[in-house]
């Protein structure tokens, strides 16, 4: 922005007059401020790569990815490379816990993302947004060091029904990376519990020191978008079935997985590269 | 198309709302008969009446205490065939008990009487967003078909879910009659005086700390518009009932071009007693998880029913309140 545009984006934002959608979607806000902070993380300290932009349909689609990193940082991650680098506001659906907060509820809010409900899905999907999803929750970014790279299960499938019901294709998309950042290994549970936390990590750096210990690890990301499974092969009728919807969510899961190996190879050593 | 109307009757006709529908049924020649009842004598109309408004000429006005079941008497009397219940209150005219007692009991009385009646064939009820609640955990947008994930245990929310579940007991009973009730979203205009309008009035203006709600307004023209075609013609169901797109309440104070201190949740509570003690504001329990977590409807089914659109999006609603805030 030069100093002209920056004064006319500030005389707006001061007054007011600055479109949010119904979500709470600051465009405007999320595009010149919010990822403008992530950039340099995405591109300096992470140095993202994206495969499979192609893959990516023009209209609404269903982005199913991986989760793992013991904080989001692989949310904010892939909202940035589908907004720089393939134009596409991605929105995201996240734990109530992160909607319970305040500050990050209402950051996560205006930065596009929704609750993770059946009603909020199929609204954006109707819509013809593109939306994302990291069907293992809390068991995939939480998940041991051990046990990394390793998809857990995938919740009830319910972004699967969502999808058979708006028609929209499923993107299965691998994260290579966010395993690395904060290596878990260990659990305060009982803390954990106290504060009412899904889980406080204990990573090579935290909590020994303190909040410096909240420095990712500089890993090396690839983030590689697959093709595109068709969800309107099935009659929308069926989307509660669970048979159908599991055989579905199988497939992408398996997708996933086998696209995560070869990602990690194609990528050797997460570090000094 | 239904049969047409000749005579209504119009609750809470001492409040602004109620007195404009009021005036411009009463200017509508298709209709012989305006009648309209509340507790206390419409001093507005006559303050307000002249240049904008009807004068109050044909609405015929009856004082009744909804609560007792004086009503019964003049919807027999009258022949009434139209009845639209807006005499839900939303902010304290006294105590709490009262304004519950008032709500709740009033409906009761007032369907009790329509069910005994011969002659009305449509009842139109104002009712508010206030019924989805307003909690982090619910869907952003509420269709008429949600249920919430929180329903509201306190104040006006929690009587316009309790007057629903009456009026849909009634609809049972009385299938033969149209009933529409009408989920308005907050009010907003040059002459609405609501617990969210002294808000936007106040010099100086608490927020919330850490949260910045989604508001949606609906303007008192379209709010007027609406109830007249719900009093005109048959629509049954549930609708909501909001001005287009939302603002955030951080937008909504910059448009305004107030000052706010974001104070945490207690202490906004607090802030809320005090203000409520000196009669300044209302703000109940219900109204701070408005403005912690907002409330969003979608209005689409209104639109599909009625083939119209509130002519003023929220964000217009808001401008043209602030417009004529500064004119005072």
């Amino acid at each position: 922005m030069n100093a002209e545009e920056l004064l006319t984006f500030a005389a707006r934002r001061i007054s007011g007059r600055y479109e949010v959608d119904e979500f709470g979607y600051d465009a405007e806000l999320n595009d010149k401020v919010l990822l403008e902070l992530l950039r340099p993380l995405y591109r300096h300290w992470f140095r993202v790569e994206t495969i499979g932009l192609h893959n990516l349909p023009p209209e609404g689609a269903l982005v199913v990815a991986n989760h793992s990193g013991t904080l989001p940082v692989d949310a904010l991650m892939l909202q940035v490379a589908l907004h720089d680098e393939a134009g596409r506001a991605v929105r995201l659906l996240g734990a109530d816990l992160v909607h319970r907060l305040p500050v990050l509820g209402h950051l996560s809010r205006k930065t596009g993302h929704t609750l993770a409900c059946k009603e909020d899905a199929d609204r954006l999907l109707r819509k013809g947004e593109l939306v994302g999803v990291f069907p293992e929750g809390f068991k995939g970014i939480g998940k041991p060091w051990s046990q990394r790279y390793k998809l857990q299960r995938f919740g009830r499938g319910g972004f699967v029904a969502s999808a058979i019901r708006a028609g929209v294709p499923i993107v299965p998309c691998s994260i290579v990376g966010a395993e690395e950042i904060y290596p878990k290994i260990g659990d305060l549970r009982l803390p954990a519990r106290l504060l009412g936390l899904p889980y406080l990590p204990i990573t090579p750096l935290f909590p020994w020191f303190g909040p410096l210990g909240l420095v990712p690890l500089p890993s090396k990301w690839l983030i590689e978008f697959g093709e595109p499974i068709r969800s309107d092969e099935v009659d929308p009728a069926e989307a509660d079935d669970p048979m159908v919807v599991f055989e579905l969510t199988d497939q992408v899961r398996e997708t996933i997985q086998r696209s995560l190996n070869a990602l990690r190879l194609r990528r050797g050593p997460a570090f000094f590269l | 198309m239904s049969p047409v109307t000749r005579t209504v009757l119009v609750t809470g006709i001492s409040r602004h709302i109620g007195a404009r529908l009021a005036s411009v049924l009463a200017a509508d020649p298709a209709i012989s008969r305006v009648i309209g009842v509340d507790t206390v004598p419409p001093t507005s109309l006559t303050r307000d009446g002249g240049a904008q408004l009807n004068p109050l000429g044909r609405v015929e006005f009856v004082r009744v205490d909804l609560r007792s079941p004086d009503i019964a008497q003049v919807i027999a009397a009258a022949d009434i065939d139209t009845v639209v219940h807006m005499s839900l209150m939303s902010g304290p005219a006294g105590s709490r008990p009262a304004m519950k007692e008032h709500n709740v009991i009033g409906t009761m009385q007032l369907l009790a009487a329509c069910q005994r009646s011969e002659t009305v064939r449509r009842v139109v009820v104002r009712s508010t967003t206030a019924v989805y609640g307003s909690s982090p955990t619910d869907p952003a947008v509420f269709t008429e078909d949600s249920e919430p994930v929180e329903v509201p245990h306190t104040g006006y929310g929690k009587d316009a879910a309790e007057v629903e579940g009456y009026v849909r007991g009634y609809a049972r009973r009385r299938p033969d009659v149209v009933t529409t009730t009408l989920r308005f979203a907050n009010f907003i205009g040059p002459k609405v005086d609501s617990p969210l309008t002294r808000y936007f009035r106040a010099p100086l203006l608490p927020t919330v700390l850490g949260f910045d709600p989604r508001l949606q307004f609906v303007h008192e023209d379209d709010g007027v518009e609406v109830l007249r075609r719900a009093a005109l013609d048959d629509h049954p169901g549930v609708f909501n009932v909001a001005g287009d797109g939302v603002l955030l309440l951080s937008q909504c104070l910059r448009r305004a071009g107030r000052f706010w201190v974001p104070v945490p949740a207690p202490a906004f509570r607090f802030l809320g007693e005090g203000a409520r003690a000196v009669g300044r504001m209302d703000f109940t329990p219900d109204q701070l998880a408005l403005m912690s977590h907002g409330r969003v409807v979608d209005s689409g089914k209104l639109a599909d029913e009625f083939g119209w659109v509130p002519k003023f999006t929220t964000a217009s609603a808001f401008d043209d309140f602030l417009r004529t805030r500064s004119a005072r």
